[in-house]
């Protein structure tokens, strides 16, 4: 799913782009640069890998191809409830496929993606250290022990209720 | 120029050559993918792991393409241990390739069918499970399409996308089963020179790269 930029995307590309200028040229910038750009805007869009190319004088399939490779850097915008799935051995034992799974059927994305609204963004993550209550997921920074299909829902759910409400109350 | 024994016969070689060089040069055939003319032992990537030899001297079968020849070396490149690497290393190439080769369009000019036909091995990758990668084909390029399962990830496009202009239009990207070659620029006036060089599309081994017939953007998206 292609994400188009908001308008606090541009603002905060803006400002990239003047902290960008100012900066050491190089290839040995390359990821400093890159992880200016991802600290500046929460993700990599097209835009922030060209600027980053430009300063450099390297061509942008060069650029992607090494930011392609860490799981640092993330090429879709981090939802506001980030969902991160526990894919460590308690968790796969206990069924984190089956978890991860029903969330991305549940939000309609893939794990790595972000929904159309910004609201969810799929991770898997290796372990949080808390291996009694597997399978377990994080959204935001609220865990969740002993997930189970139901309970997916349920988060899933509740998010949208409360969003819902504040917009009613906001149009008050 | 170096003298060395190669699998009973006595060739010559320039010093400073790869071992696979030399006998490529004396018409010994090393299977090899990834290789090009231009690389010094130093810099040859020795990815594709298939130039594998036996030297005296050397405990474990060593890449031929990164050894320097030297006087009197004695190499062996048929023995028992070396096709057997050969062979696995093949079957793991095989094993993230899609076997279609009847809608290929580099049947019977491809390095994949040679070296099969060479180790004397069928197309198939068992014991392996056969990964494969989506989408099936990749329309970024302006002037061809990529075909990700038909790649060996050989980085020869890479390579001399990068030697002719010093800035690579083509690049590798992700990491494990996930690797691609590509090209990811949004703006198609940064290949313009591409519509002239196709040195990528000379150099792939098998049928990944495959030029748009209509390449004036009519075929973008609708693969």
């Amino acid at each position: 799913m292609e994400h188009s930029l908001t308008a606090e995307d541009q603002a905060h590309l803006e400002i990239l782009q003047t902290q960008i200028k100012s900066s050491p040229k190089g290839r040995g910038q390359l990821i400093p640069l890159l992880q200016m750009a991802q600290k500046a805007l929460g993700y990599l869009p097209d835009d922030a890998l060209s600027l980053v190319a430009d300063h450099l004088s390297v061509t942008r399939s060069e650029v992607y191809g090494v930011a392609s490779f860490y799981n640092q850097f993330r090429f879709n915008p981090p939802g506001k409830n980030p969902v991160k799935v526990c894919m460590g051995t308690a968790c796969h034992v206990r069924g984190g496929e089956i978890i991860l799974e029903n969330f991305e059927r549940k939000l309609e994305i893939r794990e790595g993606e972000t929904t159309e609204d910004r609201e969810f963004s799929i991770e898997r993550v290796a372990c949080v250290g808390c291996c009694a209550l597997a399978p377990v997921a994080l959204m935001g920074e609220i865990l969740h022990g002993h997930m189970a299909p139901s309970k997916v829902e349920g988060l899933v759910l509740q998010v949208r209720l409360e969003k819902e409400k504040a917009q009613r109350e906001a149009a008050k | 120029m170096i003298t060395l024994t190669v699998d009973d016969r006595t060739i010559q070689a320039p010093d400073g050559s790869s071992v696979l060089s030399a006998c490529l040069s004396a018409g010994i055939i090393i299977p090899h993918l990834c290789w090009m003319e231009t690389d010094s032992p130093a810099g040859a990537p020795a990815a594709c792991r298939l130039c594998l030899v036996e030297i005296d001297g050397f405990r474990d079968p060593v890449t031929a393409c990164t050894v320097p020849v030297e006087n009197g070396m004695t190499v062996y490149t048929g023995t028992e241990v070396v096709r057997s690497l050969q062979k696995m290393a093949f079957k793991l190439l095989l094993s993230v390739h899609r076997v279609d080769c009847k809608h290929c369009p580099a049947n019977k000019a491809c390095a994949l069918q040679d070296i099969a036909k060479f180790l004397g091995v069928g197309l198939g990758c068992k014991p392996f499970e056969r990964v494969l990668k989506e989408p099936e084909v990749d329309t970024h390029h302006p002037v061809f399409d990529y075909y990700p399962n038909r790649c060996v990830l050989c980085g020869l496009c890479v390579r001399i996308c990068r030697q002719r202009h010093r800035q690579p239009q083509l690049s590798f990207a992700g990491r494990g089963f996930e690797t691609v070659v590509g090209y990811f620029d949004a703006d198609p006036l940064a290949a313009a020179n591409c519509v002239s060089c196709r040195e990528c599309l000379a150099v792939c081994p098998t049928g990944a790269l495959v030029e748009r017939t209509a390449f004036e953007g009519s075929t973008r998206g609708n693969s």
